[in-house]
Formats: C-alpha cells, sequence, structure tokens
C-alpha cells in the first residue's frame, strides 16, 4: 500500500528540499564560526537561495500539464513554478539588504526563519490540499511574526512582532473555520476535489459562500486588502527595513497565490457573491491606502500604505476571476517583487548613514549619491506606473482584465488611484532632487553587496518593462494551468 | 433515542459548559482545569467515533502533557492568579449577537440541507488503524510531505520562542 517516490516528485520539491538542507548548514556554521566572522552567515545564505534559484530554474520546471503529486497535496504546476522564483528572488534580494543591517546579520537564527518562511511559501504557492495549505500558510507566518520582532531591545519592533502575531492568530483561526465549514461539508480536503464534492453534495449556497468569506478574511489579511490592512502600518514600521520589504513582496505575494488558486478552483459555483467581495475590497484597498499614504511623513509607512493600495491594484485581477486576470497577477508581482525590493533597498542604505526614515530627511540625497537617487526615483516611478518601467505593464494588465471582466467601475476607480499614488511618490523624489540639506555635500557611501542588490532589482524592473513578452508569456502559462 | 445518542447530548453539553467555564473564570487555574474538563470530553466524542487511538492520544497529550504545562506555566510564572480583572470588553454584547447570529444561521441552513438527514456511513473496518494512521504519515501517496513540513514549523516556532525569550547579553 505503500506507493512509490517517482524522480518527477522529487524534482517538484527540490526547492523545498534545497532550501531545508540549507537551512542545516546555518545551524552548522552558527554553531562552530568565531563571533567576528559571524557575517558570513549572511552570505553563505544569499548563495545558497542563488543555487536555489538556479537549480529551480533548471530542473524544477512543470511540464505543460499541471500534475498532482503527493497524494494530491502538491500541484506541480507553472502558477507554483512562477511563485516559487518570485519567493525566492525576494528572500535572495532580502537577504543581501540585511548585510551590515545590526545586530540581525550576525543571527544565524533570522536566517532560519527566513529560510523556513520562504520553504513555507514555496508550499503556500503549489498546495493542492487544504491541510498542506494551512501548514504551509503557518510555515509562512510563525517565522515572519518572530522576525517582525527581532530586535527585542527595539519597543517599536516588539510591538510590530506582537501585533503581527496576535492579529496573526486571530485571523488564521478564521481562516481555518473556513477550512473546516469545507471539509465538513465536501468531506474533502484535496482543493481539485472540492468542487465536484460541492456540486455532489447539494450544498446549500448560503453556506458555501459563508465558508468562501472566512477564508477569503484570512487570505485578506496576509495581503493587507482593506479593511483587514489595519496591522500592516505598524508591522511596517516597526519591523527592521529588510523584514518590511521581505513581508510586503514575497509574503504578499504567497497571499496572492493561495488566494488565486483557493478561490478559482475551489468556488467556481459563487464565482458572482466572491468576486463582488474582493471588487469591494480591491475599491477599499485602492482608495484608503491611496489617500492616506497622501500624509505620511515617514517614508516605511508611506511604503506600508502603498502596498495597501498594491495590494488593491494586484486584486483587481482576482476579481476579475479570469486566464487575463490570473495572468495579470502574476505579471503585476513579478514587477512589485523587484520594485519594492529596489525601493527598500534604497531606503536601507540610506537608513544605515543617516539613521532615519523621515522622508524630510531625504533632502538633497540626489547630490550626496546620484546613483542612489535614480534608483529610488526608477522604483518610484515603476510602482507609480510611468512607461517604460515594468510596473506600468502590471498596471495596464490589471485594468484590462477588470474591464475585460465587465467591472468597468473598479478599472475607472484604479486609473484614478495611480493618479494620486503618483502624487505622493513624486513628494518624495521632489523633497530628494529639490530639497535643500545642509548635509547636502557628506558623501554617502553605500556598500557593495547592497549595491549588487540594488543594480538587479532595478534592471529586472526595466527589463519586465521592455522586454515584456516572454515574462508575459510565463504568465499566461501560469494563468492556463488554473483554468 | 439511542445509548450513544444521550452519551452524546450529555458529553455535548458537558464540553460546552467546560470551554464556557474556561473562558469566563477569573482564575487562571480554576480555567485551566476546565479545559482538562473540554479535553477530556473531546476524548470522550473519540471514543464515540470509534477513534480509540485519538481518543488515547487526546488524553495523553492534552491532558497529560499540555493542560498540565499551562498549569505549571501560571502557577511558576504569576504570582496572583486571580489577578485577570477585565475578561470581557465594550464589545462583548456585540460578540455575543453575532456568535448567536452565527449558530443560527447554521443551525437553518443545516437543518435544510439533505445529507444531514442521512444516517453516517459505517466506519471503515480496519485491522489495524493505528497501523493505517502510521502509513499514512510516511506513505508518498499520503500525508508525507505535511507531516515533514509540520516538523520544519515546529523547529522554526522552537528557535523563534528560544530568540524571544532568551536573556540578552548587554549591547545585544
Amino acid at each position: 500500500m505503500i506507493g512509490s517516490i517517482s524522480s518527477e516528485m522529487i524534482l517538484a520539491i527540490l526547492p523545498e528540499i534545497v532550501l531545508l538542507a540549507l537551512v542545516a548548514v546555518i545551524f552548522v556554521v552558527d554553531l562552530v564560526v568565531s563571533d567576528e566572522r559571524r557575517g558570513m552567515l549572511a552570505t553563505i545564505t544569499a548563495v545558497g537561495l542563488l543555487l536555489t534559484l538556479v537549480l529551480t530554474a533548471l530542473f524544477s520546471r512543470p511540464g505543460p500539464e499541471a500534475v498532482l503529486l503527493w497524494g494530491g497535496m502538491l500541484r506541480h504546476d507553472w502558477l507554483a513554478f512562477i511563485f516559487k522564483i518570485i519567493f525566492l528572488v525576494g528572500a535572495l534580494l532580502t537577504t543581501i539588504f540585511t548585510i551590515g543591517w545590526e545586530p540581525i546579520w550576525r543571527k544565524g537564527e533570522f536566517y532560519v526563519l527566513l529560510l523556513t518562511s520562504t520553504i513555507g511559501m514555496t508550499l503556500v504557492g503549489a498546495s493542492g490540499d487544504l491541510i498542506m495549505l494551512f501548514l504551509a500558510i503557518e510555515t509562512t507566518s510563525i517565522p515572519l511574526y518572530v522576525m517582525a520582532g527581532f530586535l527585542t531591545r527595539d519597543d517599536k519592533s516588539n510591538e510590530a512582532g506582537f501585533k503581527y502575531l496576535l492579529f496573526g492568530a486571530m485571523m488564521t483561526a478564521v481562516m481555518l473555520y473556513g477550512f473546516s465549514l469545507l471539509y465538513g461539508f465536501t468531506g474533502t480536503t484535496n482543493i481539485y476535489e472540492l468542487t465536484t464534492a460541492i456540486g455532489a453534495g447539494e450544498i446549500p449556497a448560503a453556506v458555501l459562500v459563508g465558508a468562501a468569506v472566512l477564508v477569503l478574511i484570512g487570505f485578506g489579511f496576509k495581503v493587507a486588502m482593506a479593511p483587514l490592512h489595519f496591522w500592516a502600518p505598524d508591522v511596517y514600521e516597526g519591523a527592521p527595513t529588510p523584514v518590511t520589504a521581505f513581508l510586503s513582496t514575497a509574503s504578499k505575494a504567497a497571499g496572492f497565490a493561495a488566494l488565486t488558486r483557493v478561490m478559482v478552483a475551489a468556488f467556481p459555483s459563487i464565482t458572482l457573491e466572491w468576486t463582488t467581495l474582493v471588487a469591494i475590497g480591491a475599491a477599499l484597498s485602492m482608495t484608503l491606502g491611496n489617500l492616506i499614504a497622501l500624509s505620511q511623513t515617514n517614508i516605511k509607512r508611506l511604503l506600508a500604505y502603498s502596498s495597501v493600495a498594491h495590494a488593491g491594484y494586484a486584486l483587481l485581477g482576482v476579481a476579475a476571476a479570469s486566464e487575463l486576470g490570473v495572468a495579470s497577477v502574476v505579471y503585476y508581482f513579478l514587477v512589485y517583487v523587484v520594485t519594492n525590493m529596489a525601493a527598500f533597498g534604497a531606503i536601507i542604505v540610506v537608513y544605515r548613514v543617516v539613521g532615519s526614515d523621515e522622508i524630510a530627511d531625504y533632502a538633497g540625497l540626489h547630490r550626496r549619491q546620484p546613483l542612489l537617487g535614480l534608483v529610488l526615483l526608477l522604483a518610484f516611478l515603476s510602482l507609480a506606473g510611468i512607461p517604460p518601467m515594468g510596473g506600468f505593464f502590471a498596471k495596464i494588465l490589471v485594468f484590462a482584465a477588470a474591464v475585460e471582466a465587465g467591472l468597468i467601475w473598479l478599472a475607472v476607480l484604479g486609473v484614478l488611484n495611480a493618479i494620486i499614488g503618483l502624487y505622493y511618490y513624486l513628494i518624495v523624489l521632489k523633497v530628494m532632487y529639490v530639497g535643500e540639506s545642509k548635509d547636502a555635500d557628506k558623501p554617502l557611501p553605500v556598500l557593495r553587496p547592497h549595491s549588487a542588490g540594488l543594480v538587479v532589482s532595478v534592471v529586472a524592473l526595466l527589463v519586465l518593462g521592455f522586454v515584456f513578452g516572454p515574462f508575459y508569456q510565463w504568465a499566461v502559462s501560469s494563468a492556463s494551468a488554473l483554468f | 433515542m439511542s445509548t450513544v445518542q444521550i452519551v452524546f447530548l450529555f458529553v455535548g453539553f458537558m464540553i460546552l459548559l467546560a470551554a464556557w467555564m474556561m473562558v469566563s473564570r477569573s482564575n487562571l487555574v480554576h480555567s485551566a482545569l476546565w479545559l482538562v474538563v473540554a479535553l477530556f470530553g473531546v476524548a470522550v466524542l473519540f471514543v464515540l467515533l470509534e477513534a480509540g487511538y485519538l481518543a488515547v492520544i487526546q488524553v495523553l497529550v492534552y491532558i497529560g502533557a499540555i493542560a498540565i504545562l499551562m498549569i505549571f506555566a501560571v502557577m511558576l510564572t504569576r504570582g496572583d492568579v486571580e489577578s485577570l480583572t477585565h475578561i470581557t470588553n465594550r464589545y462583548a454584547g456585540w460578540a455575543a449577537v453575532m456568535g448567536a447570529f452565527l449558530l443560527f444561521g447554521l443551525v437553518i441552513v443545516l437543518g435544510q440541507w439533505p445529507a444531514f438527514q442521512t444516517t453516517s456511513p459505517e466506519a471503515i473496518e480496519s485491522a489495524n488503524p493505528v497501523l493505517d494512521l502510521g502509513m499514512a504519515f510516511v506513505s508518498p501517496d499520503g500525508f508525507t510531505v505535511p507531516f515533514i513540513v509540520a516538523s520544519v514549523l515546529l523547529l522554526a516556532a522552537f528557535i523563534g520562542a528560544i530568540y524571544a525569550a532568551f536573556p540578552r547579553k548587554k549591547g545585544e
């Protein structure tokens, strides 16, 4: 009765296996390395993640047909594959930007937690079963709670970690209640068997909608969809900036990976109901995120609200519930992960020297370090959706998906919001380029790994803008895996 | 009404009462003891469902280990176990209304659901249910991946908890 393990099954979880081996390596190195040479932990993690990325891209590529593996627990398809790439890129850039960040880059625990969280994310993207999905989401979240509160002597970081833990645990309970209702009514936990079971069981629509709402609340919290975004600003501001970068890119992408897969695969019979809810969430997220971002003076808080708004734009693609919609979400996150990483990388570089996250302290940055100014300029213009940066196509795609699905009001609202967004991004750029500061002639050194990370992110976001075709093709293949 | 149903109703009522007492006591040790009662009731439910192994595990792990650990933790860390003054806040009324609403909604919907009226199928006869359970954990067609991921999750939670609780040297 024990089945055999095929090479296909191993290759499907290759990234997880390599990451777990990396965790073991970090454990051993952390134990034996002397205190002065602890910086090598970050290097090992970064090299290991790069290796994982290369191995995944080479060997873990799914075939044209999606397959359910490991007894239906995991689905090996293009959606999972592309999201794995996104998570690994996010983790890699986060690791690079932690280099030199005292005291976390000398802590083996930090990298173990970061890698475990990444393992969770790669499994979230591939889960084909509610049990697997729940465990994967928890494996993603629990390390993140500790990472947000990692600076145990810093009150704001403690507050961030504790708030995130309490809200996160509560929302997980809500989501789990939704899962248990689904299992109770259908008798199966497999996401791809739920649809048939729902059809066969004559389950009342009210129960189904109720379960869908509970599940949606759980995922909505993870992606900071308004009105479940309340945790994001405090946590993003208080957490160490590299953790904020990881939270706002990879963790958000993981939420979207689960959201698109579960909603599209499990609830086709109540599409109208759940897409309406997602559409309302999208409208609220965009509008609230952008309007509150207007009045922020701290750049991390500004990016926190901007990331709520960006979750709103990406939700447009989910609300469309079509192939184009899912493709647009995937493309959105391909762009968003590198764009936001570039922005947060620049903030980390500035904080290292200036010691502040206030927008006012960015005055004259352009003269102190012109290339860093350029990085922030490109990242913010991409976030605002200005061509030829990747952010432009990402926004066009989600708006197109909304229009195609008949949600024209939402697309119009999205365009209006993009204009509001442009305003506050430009304010930061104005401070940076035009603002006067008495420190304007002091140099602003950048560590070599940080410059490498920034260059990679900026080149990626430009490539995603200029060479649109192949990446869009990726997004389309991952969308077709769902329908 | 069959004997099993009577036992079920009795145990179900006992669990609900214990759960209510657990969350409404201001003395943490009393709460923990009521939790033991609720967990024991769940163990009885497992027996009624012919899941003997799970019932044993429930008693051993949840009552024998976790609940006792909680009581020890409470007694070792808090000098004054009755200091919980505010158990409810001003939203308690709303929460009660929402909860009642949800309960009646579920009862009504369940009443209309045809599958709710049918009798449950007999439990699958198995020569060795514990063997089946063990096989499910290690079989590639079963729950191998979740099983391993659960251990990774626990490892990460362990490291995180130790990191957060470990006393620091000056300047760290």
